[in-house]
């Protein structure tokens, strides 16, 4: 990995950070003691570390999803409907399937979200094979199609009494705490183990190869005798798939029950995840536990500092912004001017 | 049901309609330029939030709502400059950039309203774009207040529709547009300067989509709340696709998706069976629909979504 690779993450964090402190500054209030406050919610303590982390978990698993799909070429903005849609499908087992051992509950829980979620990003890769219509957009309709579609069902079908909720989940499909009093529960472990595994698909199985492949240049991959349908089928089923077990995990180990709204955008957040971890699933996991802790400090910030907690949307904004337009951070860097003339002879050949 | 109360309802539902529709289209029209020219601007959501706000804010300080129109639509512009110059000149990713703007808009204009208007207050005085009752039309019974009672704005924001449709379909700007979008190789080889068109239509996209925030907080209502587009842009974005890239065809679904709304709204007020939350799914479902060819098929620009890249 090149350091350059490294280097403009973090640049792009401390401009961003520098750009909140002046905005936080033009409000009156105190940045030392707003960011200060930040990192003590964040890491001051085991609670603050556990809730951090807990936070980083949906985001882990929606940048998977988004970098998963970036790396054969597909952008998947869908990861906030599978989520809804993992979230519904686990709740469904979750609820009505009962007199099973936590140890057969939960897989199935699991197994449930992964596949709704998955049928769900699946249905965007076949309006794109099928009809050619861009996975861009069907993802993005097929969000606010989710989210119609988990509140008519916690406001009808499976709603609990009067309330816009289902029941609440059984207790053998509830995920374990993973340290007592904390939130951080069984989610955390298995988004580890779920990046893991992506980076072995990615770099170790053949599949993975030829979805890479079709991502850095489609036309080799058919002149290649890759079958690109097929793997725009499997990709976007495993991106679905990833994105739902956001929602299963959010279900499972925080609120034990379905709400309507109960994702505050954890699918669009997961791209700018993948963003700053380079569509990488072990940067993924920094990048995710790094917005995680500016969630979980941010409430501290808001109650200590009195600066409101959407500083922290700035912030993100700013990051992506900033690593996104490293173009033009490579371009201003006069030592490097050689270096891209190739890259950019590289980059129409393929374009090409 | 007696007939007159059934046309009553019918008028105050047109008027809902035309009402929710105004946003949608505005943004959803603002897009069709940005769209053509083979912009992707996702982020349409954070721009109207922030006109949403901006002309609220103009508004209090300048005492005028044309004068915080105005003020809105620069704002708009330099958002386009902004999203054009990342897209287009730092090469970023359209998407991201997108997604970026929507933070942006719900972060920043959080933090203002409350800098400067305060937490838990009661909404500031200020000028709005009140109903305007059109002489001897608005006392038509009932076709006058599905059509001739509503703001100023809302007159405009339809005034523009057949405008816009000259400007893309029947001139030379509207060709360099399309060009731009579907070829820009061969754009540039007849001479067309193809960023400097993304720039433009790209900054006109914004002007529109931050108008159609102003127009909730100005004319809807006189007042800014947080996240009040609340999923707005997209619903724009829908239109812009189900109305197959131009302007009437873009009135027509905003005005269906506003339907949808106003339907929605008496669903939930008449405590009817029918669930509210599926009407609301619609427009997403017929977009989607219209996308795979369903009920005709739109088909984008060809050079969507790619940075163009001079040889």
């Amino acid at each position: 990995m090149k350091l350059s690779n490294v280097l403009i993450p973090l640049v792009a964090i401390i401009i961003a950070l520098v750009i909140g402190a002046f905005i936080i500054i033009a409000m009156g209030l105190n940045p030392v003691l707003a960011y200060g406050s930040l990192l003590k919610g964040a890491f001051g303590s085991v609670y603050g570390i556990t809730s951090t982390l807990s936070k980083a978990t949906p985001l882990i698993f929606t940048g998977l999803s988004f970098a998963l799909a970036k790396k054969s070429g597909l952008l998947n903005i869908g990861a906030e409907g599978q989520i809804y849609l993992g979230g519904l499908c686990s709740v469904l087992v979750g609820v009505y399937i009962q007199g099973v051992p936590m140890i057969i509950h939960i897989p199935l829980a699991i197994f449930a979200g992964f596949v709704g979620g998955g049928l769900w990003g699946l249905l965007a890769g076949w309006l794109k094979v099928q009809f050619g219509s861009s996975e861009i957009i069907t993802t993005v309709m097929l969000n606010y199609t989710a989210m119609f579609l988990v509140a008519y069902m916690v406001n009808g079908p499976i709603m609990d009494g009067t309330l816009p909720q289902s029941k609440m989940l059984l207790p053998s499909a509830t995920f374990p705490n993973m340290i007592q009093g904390t939130q951080l529960h069984l989610g955390f472990a298995l988004s580890i183990f779920v990046a893991i595994i992506c980076y072995f698909f990615l770099w170790h199985t053949r599949k993975g190869y030829e979805a890479r492949v079709v991502g850095l240049n489609p036309e080799a991959a058919t002149y290649a005798g890759i079958n690109r349908k097929q793997i725009t089928y499997l990709v976007m089923f495993l991106a679905g798939g990833l994105g739902g077990l956001a929602g299963t995990s959010e279900i499972l180990g925080i609120q034990h029950r379905l709400y309507q709204s109960f994702s505050p955008g954890y699918g669009y957040d997961g791209i700018a995840v993948a963003l700053l971890g380079l569509n990488n699933p072990f940067g993924t996991i920094l990048a995710a536990i790094l917005f995680g802790a500016l969630r979980a400090g941010g409430d501290m910030m808001q109650m200590v500092a009195k600066v409101p907690l959407a500083l922290i949307n700035v912030i993100q904004a700013l990051v992506i912004i900033f690593v996104a337009a490293e173009y033009l951070f490579r371009r201003f860097s006069r030592a490097n001017l050689r270096r891209i003339k190739r890259q950019e002879g590289a980059v129409k050949h393929e374009s090409a | 049901m007696s007939l007159p109360s059934i046309i009553n309802t019918l008028a105050s539902f047109l008027n809902t309609d035309i009402q929710t529709a105004v946003p949608i289209m505005l943004a959803a029209t603002g897009m069709i330029f940005s769209e053509k020219a083979g912009l992707v601007n996702i982020g349409i959501e954070g721009v109207m939030i922030l006109g949403a706000f901006t002309g609220v804010a103009a508004s209090f300080f300048l005492g005028s709502a044309w004068l915080g129109l105005l003020i809105v639509i620069i704002i708009g512009g330099l958002l386009g400059l902004l999203f054009v110059f990342l897209v287009e000149t730092a090469r970023s990713d359209q998407v991201v950039v997108g997604m970026a703007f929507n933070l942006l808009g719900l972060g920043l204009t959080t933090i203002f309203n409350r800098a400067i208007f305060g937490l838990n207050t009661a909404p500031p005085k200020i000028d709005s774009f009140h109903p305007w009752h059109i002489p001897v039309l608005a006392d038509i019974p009932y076709v006058g207040v599905a059509f001739f009672q509503h703001s100023s704005l809302t007159y405009l924001a339809f005034a523009v529709i057949p405008v816009v449709s000259f400007i893309v379909f029947k001139t030379n700007i509207g060709l360099k547009l399309r060009a731009v979008g579907e070829h820009p190789r061969a754009a540039d080889t007849v001479g067309i300067k193809v960023v400097k068109v993304r720039y433009i239509a790209g900054m006109v996209s914004c002007m529109f989509g931050a108008v159609g925030g102003a127009y909730l907080s100005m004319s809807q209502l006189n007042f800014f709340t947080e996240n009040m587009t609340a999923g707005r842009g997209f619903i724009a974005l829908a239109a812009v696709i189900f109305g197959k890239y131009s302007p009437l065809g873009v009135m027509g679904a905003a005005l269906l998706f506003g339907a949808g709304n106003a339907a929605s709204y008496i669903i939930q007020a008449t405590d009817s069976h029918i669930p509210g939350n599926l009407v609301l799914m619609i427009p997403y479902v017929l977009t989607i629909a219209a996308l795979a060819g369903l009920v005709g098929k739109s088909v984008g620009p060809a050079a969507s979504g790619k940075p163009y890249i001079k040889e």
